[in-house]
């Protein structure tokens, strides 16, 4: 037993009670990346003299009888929040020299509440990726491995980094980012629970932008209950976003035990694929029956624009990416590549410093915003969106929440998946329309498939009504008692 | 008649839009809370938002919106209280995001008009098609090293005002006067200065030609033109080139052009094939910009008088020419110095002084009305040391020419120099008996009817007094002599 099996919830509590220091706890976790980290390269700085001098003085605070809600609580950065005088990468070579100079709002937030940050994790370059294979840092390995097979799988991504590190217990939680389910699809795959709030919910301040309408940050970790902990922290209104919510940010943490009584759960019909696995279907059902038996009631709803939301997506996410990620141009930060003028320091920089499937969605987003294209792809797109919106509100008039699976696959193995860029974007299939319409989603792991592997199911839920999801997720949560951990984790002799 | 520019096939007319950029005086950016002087050391006035570090995020600064809501209620055009900013992208290095934040589809003003007075005294409306708020970019300098280029972000993200016309004006004149007006309005409204060799207010000019009743034909941008008789030689410069090439058969592109003012010609910038594809879209880091009508009106209530509103108010209440009027509302400062000497004076009087000898001083010592040479107070007190008959007209302009010299009051430089008028009429009665006797010739000539020499006997009388006679008195004075 080492103290990095403890959950969010039981470290925060153990360090109130003084059963032990943070420094007790952030040694645990750093000892634990320096053993598992060359294995699962799920992160990409290690801030381990900084964790301990913030554990330090955490400690005295506690000692202090100083009670801020994540005091000495030691959590796992995404690469992708930019943090005052620690690299930031993004995942990209453009960025690899890059420390910024301010604090993201979020994480802000967070050492404000007392956290203690371990360092950076992988992810996909500039979050464009479900496998973790984008990262400019090499791929990021999921813990977790099919019976009687030594294939590497993929953690997912992009959060690939935040995910490992939390199902590995290298952290009992971390901060992610979701663009199109870059928190939930991880979270299913390396077996924890993941959050995308409303968007709003949290300040995209501070956090390297992939596409500015669809980005929320949230947070993953082992426990639904962690998750509602963390995003309390993470969460409130910011004057320094625009799009930040002007909204109170409620007691997630006791939402998680109001229970599903009397909920009513919505079954959208159009998620269940042609080619949906039967394994995840049972996983679906075997989910919805839980609730049911906890007093919820089920509804058959229809989500008639679904089928449009992946493509849509194709076409917003790269648009406002192409345009996002112009000021990656070699003249103020970063990487630069001289070139013999202007145009030629752009192209030499860019193409050195963005890996392929950035270049990609550089491209596509290019292509779709341009004269004589602009109607035919991002207006309609557009349109389209309004009416994926339209469909969840409609839905929300009838049910209390949805619940879907996660992902339409368990974790792949690295090479996999891999010979078009199509087969790789239709993992997000499940998990893109929360962002194309704004809405919450958490993935809650619900049991394991044939291969020994986690499935997750998403509970959707109503604009800025995370508490309902919360419930919902805890009620799966309880009674899917999920209990088998990762072949690689904390504590374990390699 | 119409201003036409005569070719070998004839006569053409010329069509002409203006894009007018202006700075809107704000003490913070429009969307980072980095200061806007000008003149700071470069790269001193650079926040993070403005030099696009990753994460960086604009927030729209409310007084910005203001100016621009001021500005379009003083161009007395809709203002849309649901505009939206679109990103307008294109690399370019002192362009930190790649992209300007601007607005393209739905801008915060729409439909206005201008009155426009010519020479002749005809006034024209020209249209104003809208008026939308955008970031600057920053400053490139190629000229400082031989292999590198430096930029200086201070200006990048300082908000400006895109106002632009209809194509609704036909002459560099009118050009010029629609210049002239909205820099007017604008300073008015204190929501740009309107300094276009400070590069705080810049003009695109769009130019096109085209036989009499002919549709519009293609028409060529002059970019950055920075300053209003630029503007004005640029159009001239610009339409005679395209009346050249239709004329040589030739056919007119559409592309952007620079004007050399040195040699007064325009040359091309870029031609359509490689105009820049802007890839416009809305900017999803920001809301639709949404005004409260309260807001609007209250922001209207609180308007100055604008300078048309005043010229008619002069011409009512003072009884002033109306060119004059034009003249004094021009400028606030000097509409304001004029109303200041003209209440209870002679207001035609107070103008004639203030457009005819104020405007001279100015000129010559170089000041300006905010500084005047002479203050409103001391020209005020002139023209009632006039109207109360303690000077008159001639002396008037000998203490005014004192006051810019030695800024004293004209009453003490009347009594210092003895310039007070004559009307002691023994005095002028013994100056008429001398000029009368020393100019017997001329008394004879006179009394057999040349009538003319009355005006010699004013003068020399005048003369005789040292200027300071009253000239009403000597009148009657020496028609008593010489009946």
């Amino acid at each position: 037993m080492t103290l990095c099996d403890l959950s969010l919830a039981e470290a925060r509590d153990g360090l109130r009670r003084r059963d032990f220091t943070s420094t007790d706890i952030t040694t645990d976790c750093l000892d634990a990346i320096a053993a598992l980290n060359p294995k699962l390269n799920a992160f990409v700085t290690v801030t381990a003299e900084r964790a301990l001098e913030q554990a330090a003085q955490a400690d005295r605070r506690l000692a202090a009888g100083e009670t801020a809600p994540l005091l000495g609580v030691p959590l796992a950065i995404k690469d992708l929040f930019c943090t005052e005088g620690v690299r930031t990468t993004a995942g990209s070579r453009i960025l690899g020299p890059f420390v910024p100079p301010y604090e993201s709002t979020v994480t802000a937030n967070l050492l404000r509440d007392g956290a203690v940050f371990l360092g950076k994790t992988n992810m996909d370059e500039f979050a464009m990726g479900s496998s973790n294979m984008t990262s400019a840092y090499g791929p990021v390995v999921n813990p977790w491995t099919r019976h009687g097979d030594n294939a590497q799988l993929v953690p997912g991504g992009s959060s690939g980094g935040s995910s490992a590190a939390v199902a590995a217990r290298l952290a009992p939680g971390a901060t992610a980012t979701d663009t199109g389910g870059s928190i939930r699809q991880p979270a299913s795959f390396c077996g924890i629970a993941g959050i995308k709030p409303t968007y709003g919910r949290c300040s995209r301040w501070g956090i390297v932008a992939f596409a500015s309408s669809l980005d929320q940050a949230g947070p993953m970790g082992r426990t639904v209950r962690d998750c509602a902990i963390m995003l309390a922290s993470m969460a409130g209104h910011d004057p320094k976003d625009s799009t930040s919510a002007d909204i109170p940010v409620p007691d997630f943490e006791a939402a998680c035990g109001r229970g599903v009584k009397g909920l009513r759960i919505g079954v959208p019909r159009e998620y269940r694929s042609d080619g949906m696995s039967p394994e995840i279907e049972a996983m679906w059902q075997h989910g919805l029956a839980w609730l049911r038996e906890q007093g919820a009631t089920l509804v058959d709803v229809s989500l008639p624009h679904t089928k449009y939301a992946l493509a849509t997506y194709y076409i917003v996410a790269p648009a406002e990416a192409s345009s996002n990620l112009a000021r990656y141009d070699g003249v103020r930060f970063g990487l630069r590549q001289d070139g013999s003028d202007l145009q030629e320091l752009y192209e030499n920089t860019r193409a050195a410093g963005f890996g392929a499937e950035v270049r990609r969605r550089v491209l596509i987003g290019t292509y779709v915003l341009s004269a004589g294209y602009y109607d035919a792809y991002y207006l309609r797109a557009q349109k389209l969106r309004a009416l994926i919106l339209r469909d969840f509100t409609e839905a929300f008039e009838k049910v209390d929440a949805l619940v879907t699976p996660t992902a339409p696959t368990a974790a792949f193995a690295m090479g996999e998946k891999m010979d078009d860029p199509v087969t790789m974007y239709l993992n997000d299939v499940f998990t893109v329309p929360a962002n194309m319409a704004g809405i919450p989603g958490l993935s809650v792991p619900a049991g394991l498939d044939s291969a020994g592997l986690p499935l997750g199911l998403q509970v959707l839920g109503k604009p800025f009504d995370e508490e309902t999801v919360f419930a919902v997720g805890a009620a799966i949560e309880r009674a899917a008692a999920f209990a088998t951990l990762p072949s690689l984790r904390a504590g374990v002799a390699l | 008649m119409s201003y036409m520019l005569e070719g070998r096939t004839g006569s053409w007319e010329i069509v002409v839009g203006l894009e007018v950029h202006a700075q809107v005086i704000s003490k913070a950016k429009l969307f980072s809370g980095a200061a806007t002087a000008f003149g700071a050391e470069p790269n001193s006035q650079v926040s993070f938002v403005d030099a696009a570090f990753p994460g960086m995020l604009p927030v729209i600064n409310r007084e910005c919106v203001a100016q621009a809501v001021r500005t379009g209620l003083g161009l007395a055009a809709e203002i849309n209280l649901e505009s939206r900013f679109d990103r307008k992208n294109y690399f370019y290095a002192d362009l930190p995001a790649g992209y300007q934040i601007s607005q393209y589809q739905m801008p915060v003003v729409g439909r206005g008009s201008i009155e426009i007075v010519l020479e002749d005294g005809s006034t024209r409306h020209i249209g104003v098609t809208r008026l939308h708020l955008e970031q600057d970019a920053g400053k490139s300098f190629h000229d400082r090293d031989p292999v590198l280029s430096y930029i200086d972000l201070n200006r990048s993200g300082v908000a400006l005002m895109e106002i632009v016309s209809e194509p609704d004006i036909r002459s560099p004149e009118e050009a010029g006067a629609y210049l002239r007006k909205l820099r007017s309005i604008l300073r008015y409204l204190g929501t740009c200065d309107g300094n276009m060799d400070e590069g705080s207010m810049r003009a695109d000019v769009n130019v096109s030609v085209r036989k009499t009743g002919e549709p519009f034909r293609t028409r060529c941008e002059v970019k950055n033109v920075n300053s209003i008789r630029f503007v004005m030689h640029a159009i001239e410069a610009e339409a005679r080139r395209q009346i050249d090439v239709w004329e040589e058969g030739g056919e007119v592109e559409q592309e952007t052009r620079l004007y050399d003012p040195g040699r007064g010609i325009t040359r091309s910038m870029r031609s359509k094939e490689h105009a820049h594809d802007y890839r416009y879209f809305p900017d999803p880091d920001l809301l639709p910009l949404v005004l409260d009508p309260a807001w609007v009106e209250e922001l209207r209530s609180a308007l100055p008088e604008l300078p048309d509103a005043k010229r008619a108010r002069f011409i009512r209440e003072y009884a002033i020419p109306a060119y004059d009027a034009g003249v004094l509302t021009v400028d606030q400062a000097v509409a304001d110095y004029f109303e200041t000497i003209a209440k209870g004076r002679d207001a035609r009087l107070a103008s004639n002084w203030v457009t005819g000898n104020l405007f001279a001083a100015m000129n010559e010592t170089g000041r300006s009305i905010e500084n005047p040479p002479v203050s409103a107070a001391h020209l005020g007190q002139l023209l009632d040391l006039i109207a109360d008959g303690t000077i008159n007209g001639r002396i008037a302009k000998d203490v005014f020419e004192a006051m810019v010299e030695t800024g004293d009051a004209p009453a003490a430089i009347v009594e210092s120099r003895g310039l007070r008028q004559v009307t002691d009429t023994g005095a002028i009665d013994t100056a008429i008996a001398q000029v009368l006797a020393a100019n017997a010739d001329k008394v004879a000539e006179y009394k057999s009817g040349k009538d003319k020499l009355f005006g010699f006997f004013i003068g020399q009388a005048m003369k005789a007094t040292g200027g300071k006679a009253n000239p009403a008195a000597v009148n009657e004075a020496l028609r008593r002599a010489l009946s």
